[in-house]
């Protein structure tokens, strides 16, 4: 017990048919994350630096819905957010509907280090970024071809449950051999979560955490998901680092990463019975995930979905990357 | 204790004990007034969720509270209007930011949790979403008073983020203290315990265009489950690192506490001082209103009779 852990995931809610090179790949991925992770925190860099400097490796590789290969709006654009915490002090903070910045946690870590504020949005947020003289490309540099396709198909199985007049329902014109698996009301072979995050104590126990996504395939502009809230997408404080994926609804009417430190700050359970409480009371009919640290040295994941993208690591040498229970 | 309570505030900050008559007085009458109304309409069995709704629509209407008519500008001397309303008994929730013509953004959070998959729209598309649904909307000028057009230009003065409730003076000392807060919300629980919580506001005074603060995340500004509901109000910022309006629900979950023992240990302890209050009630009926700031505009009343309009501590 004690000393630093991490952990990392690429979403929970996993389409079972998943093809075997694509999980390879993500399993990959997962790995090189976490054993860049792994030397950082050798290297005595503090968790919340570890924290970006992990999710900005999963934003910038395009496989998971983050940065580049974010999932599109119904405008075949990509619209960011994310958000930061840093468990010492409770520092945190938030950025969404980015477009041109390349990085968005690092956007959200300088809205938490350079600006007044824990939250910023839109323009707003853009104009911060150019201020601050972060990276920026156009934004078709998010766009992928897959997600180009992924749109598409979206677009043909659900036009109809993007028309806000009509109350939401499960798909009528999810393709036949799809799995009957549904995330948000809608077939899990295109709606996917696979936001990322990331979640790490440091050898001095302190906890961070940071979430990143480009949101749900085909939504409306300026619809914020539970990514960029902090206390339901994510949290940390002296006592843990929590990312959460899945529904967003969900996520946020539970208050989920909020939830997993209350219940150990306020009924003492541990890590791993904080986890599992909040994953088996807090979710009602709603499927997610988090991966989650304690300031001793503990590292969890939880999921009631089809399984979650994860990997995490521990200083005695523990070290696993899984897709399904 | 079991029956109908309902609790509001106009804005928790360092609203100073000297408050001219003529600012005070149409504040005081105000909260009166939608107090009256929030108790009508629970006696008339209009549910919770409704209360909170109409009351928080009233005081945005005002102009004297920092939502809706009267927000507070942006320092490019705009309004960017937020809001959220949540249920408490399906813990439905919707949220709105970045409005600029939008009457009512109470409303348009209802609406964007009652007739979208999702539970947050913001700027441009929340925008959008109001034309599309016929929700009534202005010119942005309507919303800004002469009031706060003082406001930030005494704020840019003085070149710091500062909130409501400053009373211009002809000097501001240089430890005038913590800046001065706004936001309107209500929180009503009916007499079968069904509670519900709503929150608005225009944020900060001369806040980076873009900024969001508590209001609209859930948790923080707003919270509402089987136990209580609650709305706060104060520096955003500590609200949403405190997760207040949550954490007094989580407390009485996980703790125990009673909601008063819940509401004052988030003020006291969660947040520091000067910088946040809320108003709360339980499903029995009871009843809170902690600040931690130099006063809070507030007014409460529960079935039993018991009713409250004020805006210092009451010792």
């Amino acid at each position: 017990m004690g000393g630093w852990a991490i952990a990392v995931h690429g979403g929970a809610g996993i389409d079972p048919n998943l093809p075997a090179e694509r999980q390879e790949e993500a399993k990959q991925l997962l790995t090189r994350c976490l054993n860049l992770g792994i030397v950082a925190l050798r290297s005595n860099i503090s968790a919340i630096d570890v924290v970006e400097l992990v999710i900005r490796e999963l934003e910038t590789d395009p496989l998971f819905n983050s940065g580049r290969g974010s999932a599109l709006t119904e405008k075949g654009t990509v619209e960011m957010e994310a958000s930061i915490m840093d468990g010492t002090k409770r520092r945190c903070g938030a950025v969404s509907g980015i477009t041109t910045v390349k990085n968005p946690i690092s956007l959200a870590r300088l809205v938490m280090d350079k600006s007044p504020h824990s939250y910023l949005a839109f323009s707003g947020a853009e104009d911060f970024a150019r201020k601050q003289g972060v990276e920026i490309v156009d934004n078709e540099y998010f766009v992928t071809d897959d997600n180009v396709g992924m749109l598409k198909l979206a677009k043909e199985a659900n036009s109809i449950l993007f028309d806000y007049r009509i109350p939401p329902m499960g798909c009528a014109g999810a393709a036949a051999n799809d799995s009957p698996i549904q995330m948000n009301g809608l077939p899990i072979s295109i709606y996917a979560p696979e936001t990322v995050g990331c979640v790490v104590v440091d050898g001095e126990g302190r906890c961070a955490a940071g979430t990143s996504t480009g949101g749900l395939m085909n939504k409306m502009m300026g619809r914020i998901g539970d990514s960029p809230l902090i206390g339901a997408g994510t949290y940390a404080s002296d006592f843990c680092g929590v990312s959460c994926t899945g529904e967003g609804e969900a996520i946020i009417r539970a208050t989920l990463a909020r939830d997993v430190s209350a219940v150990m700050e306020y009924k003492g359970l541990n890590l791993q019975e904080a986890v599992d409480y909040v994953i088996k009371h807090r979710l009602d009919e709603g499927f997610a995930g988090l991966i989650a640290v304690s300031n001793k040295g503990e590292v969890v994941c939880g999921f009631n979905s089809n399984g979650m993208f994860r990997g995490c690591a521990t200083e005695d040498g523990f070290m696993e990357v899984a897709i399904w229970e | 204790m079991v029956g109908w309570a309902i609790a509001l505030h106009g804005g928790a900050g360092d609203i100073p004990i000297d408050l001219p008559d003529e600012r005070r007085i149409p504040r005081e009458t105000a909260l009166r007034n939608c107090l009256d109304l929030g108790v009508s309409a629970l006696k008339s069995g209009k549910p919770p969720l409704d209360v909170a709704e109409l009351v928080v629509r009233e005081l945005e209407n005002h102009p004297d509270f920092n939502a809706g008519k009267g927000s507070v500008l942006t320092t490019q001397g705009t309004v960017e209007m937020e809001a959220s309303i949540m249920d408490g008994k399906t813990k439905r929730c919707g949220a709105v930011s970045g409005l600029t013509t939008v009457v009512n953004p109470v409303s348009l959070a209802r609406l964007v949790m009652e007739k979208t998959p999702h539970i947050y729209l913001a700027f441009d598309a929340a925008e959008a979403f109001a034309r599309a649904h016929g929700v009534e909307t202005v010119e942005s000028s309507h919303f800004i008073t002469p009031e706060n057009i003082a406001r930030l230009k005494q704020a840019k003065e003085f070149n710091r983020v500062q909130l409501d409730y400053t009373v211009p003076t002809p000097k501001v000392p240089d430890n005038c203290g913590d800046s001065q807060i706004g936001t309107v919300g209500c929180v009503a629980v009916d007499s079968a315990g069904n509670l519900a919580s709503a929150t608005s506001t225009g944020g900060y005074v001369n806040k980076m265009v873009g900024r969001i603060g508590d209001t609209p995340v859930i948790g923080a500004g707003t919270y509402a489950n089987h136990l209580c509901a609650v709305s706060a109000t104060g520096k955003g910022e500590e609200i949403i690192r405190g997760t207040v309006a949550r954490d007094v629900a989580a407390l009485m979950e996980y703790k125990g506490l009673s909601l008063t023992e819940a509401a004052a240990y988030v003020v006291n302890q969660s947040v520091p001082r000067g910088s946040c209050g809320l108003v709360a009630v339980s499903a029995n009926g009871e009843v809170t209103m902690p600040f931690n700031t130099t006063g809070m505009f507030r007014a409460c009343a529960s079935e039993d009779g018991y009713s409250e309009i004020a805006i210092w501590p009451n010792n």
